[in-house]
Formats: structure tokens, sequence, C-alpha cells
């Protein structure tokens, strides 16, 4: 299969993150969102790895899991201690900081 | 990966800090009750072993892991700037830990770990250890943003950073990916090789990687429009962090900007400078004019950071040697005089009562001093009047803006700083000629470690507004080193 085939769900997923990023309300969801944007990455940096004939993109991947990985464990931790300050998981009704 | 060799030397200063942090967590786990003054010693005497690594690099340029860490006198010079600004962070924190906080040793082993991802930052030459240096620096981070569990604006700083630092980091990723994708490295110096070649705008997904990469850039730095996050997240913070924040990851990240300029330079007009001239004059004009309107001194430092954010970056479109010693020397001086401005109002909170709005610093200068000396001559350096070193940095900025023929920038640059001087001095104002309120005097009790790191950087303001010649040349060997 030509490599734009592969390129192209991965912009679609990342499209799909980024929306989602800014339209949802519940910060899990919004959590989702974003580690959909970070796979959306790995499939292109694995399309162009192959693509490209090295190895780089896919030593990178396995980088970009760590990080997740490390993210989804701070992060999931403050929606807890959120959750249990204000009893919910809205981003809009955290809002005690503007301007 | 041709010539993979393991040159320990090299990555000194990252490995030293690293050991450092887990040695903090296993003391403090170990000796639970042990006072946290004595491990916040450790910290320091290993934040000077560390310091001695990373001044070694600055003669001696080596280049280790496959070209993935380069050790010169760039990654020297700012491994020494974060560490000063880790040292003074530290200096801050050590007597309101206890009281405040209530925390363990994972709040200094996480300001370690954060010192050792700015020093990864910048001695990076590849994508991906520029990606790992900023992840680990802004994962320890968003954990330190937070660290005041209690408090709910605190959680809800942290959280907001969190979410947008995640979601700015997906786009530097792509962007990565993106560039990986045409010039098929993610080494610097390849990816500087394409651009000579070809052009930043030889092929559109090319450039948008590289917008993708200034989206997640620019969120580190906290220029417009990605500064949405930094008055709250300096708000929420604990005071020692927020000015940890806003001089050591803001010198990171434009550490690993400056890394990424660099190899995108042609000789050919690359076409970046358009967008990051409007980045700085928009970054300029709406730090400067929304800081004017706050009451919240933190607040208003976290508006001041993005502005100074845009005088710097004169320094990265300028793009010559001037302009690139010019901001190493600012963000050194920026390191020294935000500490020391955040420094005060740590100074002066209690675990009660945080000294925050304008109203509390009525009156200061009788009731507190050294405070309020200490406070308006930090507001004087970030004002930029001389003989202060803010006003060196600015000087040396602006004339590299000029040489290099932005001439319109620099007329927007020093009308907004004008701008700032009525804030600035606003504050100095309140302290030295109102009186005090009654019931809000500071009470908060003398903390010795904070004074001397609140001294320290009133003194190197001085004598780097003094004697600046002596470093600029310095650095200006350092720049041309790079070019």
């Amino acid at each position: 299969m030509p490599i734009e085939y592969y390129l192209i769900v991965a912009a679609i997923l990342f499209s799909i993150g980024v929306l989602g990023v800014l339209t949802r309300r519940n910060a899990i969801i919004v959590f989702l969102c974003i580690e959909l944007m970070l796979n959306a990455v790995n499939l292109t940096l694995v399309a162009f790895s192959n693509h490209v004939q090295n190895l780089d993109g896919q030593v990178f991947v396995f980088f970009v899991m760590i990080v997740a990985a490390a993210e989804v464990a701070v992060g999931l931790a403050l929606i807890v201690a959120i959750f249990r300050q204000k009893e919910t998981v809205y981003v809009d009704e955290i809002n005690l900081m503007k301007w | 990966m041709n010539g993979f060799e393991f040159d320990w030397i090299a990555i000194a200063p990252f490995l030293i800090l690293s050991v450092l942090g887990f040695a903090v967590v296993v003391l403090g786990i170990s000796f639970p009750k042990m006072y946290r003054g004595t491990l916040g010693t450790i910290v320091l005497v290993g934040f000077a072993v560390a310091f001695l690594a990373s001044l070694q690099s600055w003669d001696d340029a080596r280049l280790a892991f496959g070209g993935m860490i380069t050790a010169d006198k760039f990654s020297s010079a700012f491994s020494c700037i974060f560490i000063l600004g880790a040292t003074l962070t530290i200096g801050l924190s050590i007597n309101q830990v206890e009281e405040k906080y209530l925390l363990y040793s994972d709040y200094f082993a996480l300001v370690v770990f954060a010192t050792a991802g700015m020093t990864l930052m910048a001695s990076g030459t590849n994508l991906l250890t520029l990606f790992l240096g900023l992840e680990t620096l802004s994962i320890a981070l968003y954990v330190l943003a937070g660290f005041r569990r209690s408090n709910e604006f605190a959680l809800e700083a942290s959280f907001k950073y969190f979410l947008l630092g995640a979601f700015a980091s997906g786009f530097l990723l792509y962007g990565i990916a993106l560039i990986y994708g045409i010039t098929g490295s993610t080494d610097l110096t390849k990816i500087s090789a394409y651009v000579s070649s070809e052009g930043i705008l030889g092929s559109k997904m090319f450039f948008a990687g590289f917008l993708l990469l200034l989206v997640g850039f620019g969120f580190k730095i906290s220029v417009f429009p990605f500064h949405l996050w930094a008055p709250d997240v300096y708000q929420g913070a604990p005071t020692p962090i927020s000015a940890f924040m806003a001089t050591g990851s803001k010198a990171a990240g434009f550490a690993a900007l400056m890394r990424f300029m660099i190899a995108m330079q042609s000789t050919t007009q690359s076409g970046w400078q358009d967008i990051i001239w409007v980045i700085a004059a928009a970054t300029m004009i709406l730090g400067n004019v929304i800081a004017l309107r706050q009451s919240n001194v933190k607040r208003m430092l976290a508006y001041s950071s993005i502005a100074h954010a845009g005088y710097i970056l004169i320094g990265v479109l300028a793009g010559n040697t001037i302009g690139s010693s010019g901001i190493i020397f600012y963000l050194l001086t920026y390191t020294f005089m935000n500490i020391g401005a955040f420094g005060v109002i740590s100074y002066l909170s209690t675990a009660e009562h945080e000294f925050i709005t304008l109203s509390d610093f009525r009156g200061l200068a009788s009731s507190r001093p050294f405070a309020a000396i200490a406070m308006a001559a930090f507001m004087f350096s970030l004002a930029g009047i001389p003989p202060l070193a803010g006003f060196m940095a600015k000087f040396y900025l602006f004339s590299a803006g000029v040489k290099a023929g932005y001439v319109w920038l620099v007329i927007i640059a020093v009308v907004t700083s004008m701008i700032s001087l009525y804030y600035y001095l606003g504050l100095v104002v309140q302290m030295f000629m109102r009186d005090k309120e009654a019931d809000v005097a500071a009470t908060a009790p003398l903390q010795p470690a904070v004074m001397i790191a609140i001294s320290i950087a009133m003194l190197a303001i001085l004598i780097l507004g003094i004697f600046p010649s002596r470093w600029v040349s310095l650095f200006q060997d350092l720049a041309r080193s790079l070019m």
C-alpha cells in the first residue's frame, strides 16, 4: 500500500483528537483525545520509518509510548485529586482563575 | 548509527542530577524523619558537583551517542544557568517546605529531575533527546505545580498546565514526525543539511512540521498565542516553583528553540522570520498591556515573564552572534531577577496568608525594609533601569535586533518596555509611598535560607549590571562557536 493511506488515517486520527480536546467537557475524555493524538503520531512515525527505510522512527515510537505512560500516571492522579476536592471532572467547572 | 560510543563525560551533568534525584527519593524513604534542611543541603552539594561537571565541557566540546548529545559551550552555559536557578529555588524552599506544604523528599527530587531534563534539552542535538528532555522537565513540573494539594488554586493550576502541556507536546510530536518523514532523520545536523539544500519551504509537509514544532516550543516559552496557561499556573503553584518555571523552564525552552533555529538557518531566505516577528511583537504588547491591570503580584509577574519571552525572541530572530550571546546573557540576568522577585513574595508569605496582592505590599518599606529594598531592586531591573543587569541585557538584545535590521520590532520592544515601567514602578510606589493598612502587616517569620537566596540574586544583578562586558565576551565566544 502507498504511504499516503497511512498518513491520511493518522492525520484523521490526529484531527479527531484535537477536536475532542477542544470540544469535550469531561477531563477523562479530553485526556483520551490527547492519547489519540499521540497514537496518531506513532502511526505516522512507523509509516515514515518504513518509507525512508531506517529504524529511527520506530525507536522514537517506543519513547513516545514511555512518555505517554508517564503522562497517564501523572494525569490520572491529578484528575482523582481534582475530583476529591471539587466533585467534578468537567473542565468548564474548573475555572477559579481568569485573566 | 555509526560511531555510537558511550561518552559518559558528555552527559555528566545529566547523570549526576539523575543519580542525585534517585538518591534523594531513597534517602527520603529510608529516613523519613530527616530534617528537611539536611536534605536540602545534600541537594545543594549535588548541584555544586553538577555545576562543576557542566563547566568542564566549556573548553572541551564533544559529540556523543551518535550525535544525539553535544556537550559544548552552549550546553555548558545553559546547564550552569539551570543549576543556578534550581539552587536558588531550593534556597527559597528550604524553610517553607516543612510548615507549608507538608512535603517529603519528593519535592526536592522533582526539582532535581526537572533540572536534569533541562540539561538534556540544552545538550540535545537530536529531536529525540530534545523531546525526552522536554518531557522529563514537564512531567516533573506538572506535579510540582500542584504540590499544595489541599489548595484548590494549586490543583486547578496543575491540571490546566498538564492538559495544555500534553496537548502541546502532541503538536510537537506530530511536527517531529513530519520532519522525520521528509528528511529521514531526527538528527539536527541532517535536518540542517536538508534545509540548506531545499529551503524550509521546499516541501509543504516539512513546513507544516516546522510550524507544529514552533507550537510545542512556543508553549514551553509561553509566547502568544500559547501563553494562556502561564498566569494561572504561576498563581497556583508554590511560589518557589513559579520562580523555577518562569526562569529555568523558560530558559530550557529557549535553549531547545535556539538549537532548532540554528539548524533551520540556511543561506537562502528561509521564511520563518515573519512568523517569529509577529509572535514576538504580539507577545510583547499583550504581556505588558495585560500586566497593567493585574492586582495579584504573582499574575503580574507571569504576564511580565510573557513579555520578557517576547524580548528574547528578538535575539532568536536576529540570529547573529550578538543576538545569541544576548539571549544567554538575558536568560542569566532574568533568572536572578525573577527568582528574586518571586523570592520576596515567598519570603513574606505565611501558611495562612499568601502575600500576593498589591495592597499587601502597601507600606512595606517601613515594616520590612530588607524585603522592600530587594523587591524594588528586582522591579527596577525587570523594568530595565540602569545600572541594574536588566538594562544591559535589554540593551544587548535590542542592539542585536537593530543590527539585523528589525528596527520596527525593536521600536515596539522599547515602547512596550516603557509601558511596563508603569506596573513595575507601581509596586515600588505601593511599598515606599503608601501607608500600610493596619491589619495586613507582614507577619512571616524571618527565613535565613530565603534571605540568603534573595541577597545572592540582588548581588548578581548588581555585578552583571555594572560589569557586564566580561560575561558578554564569554558568551560571544560561545555564539561564535555555534555559527
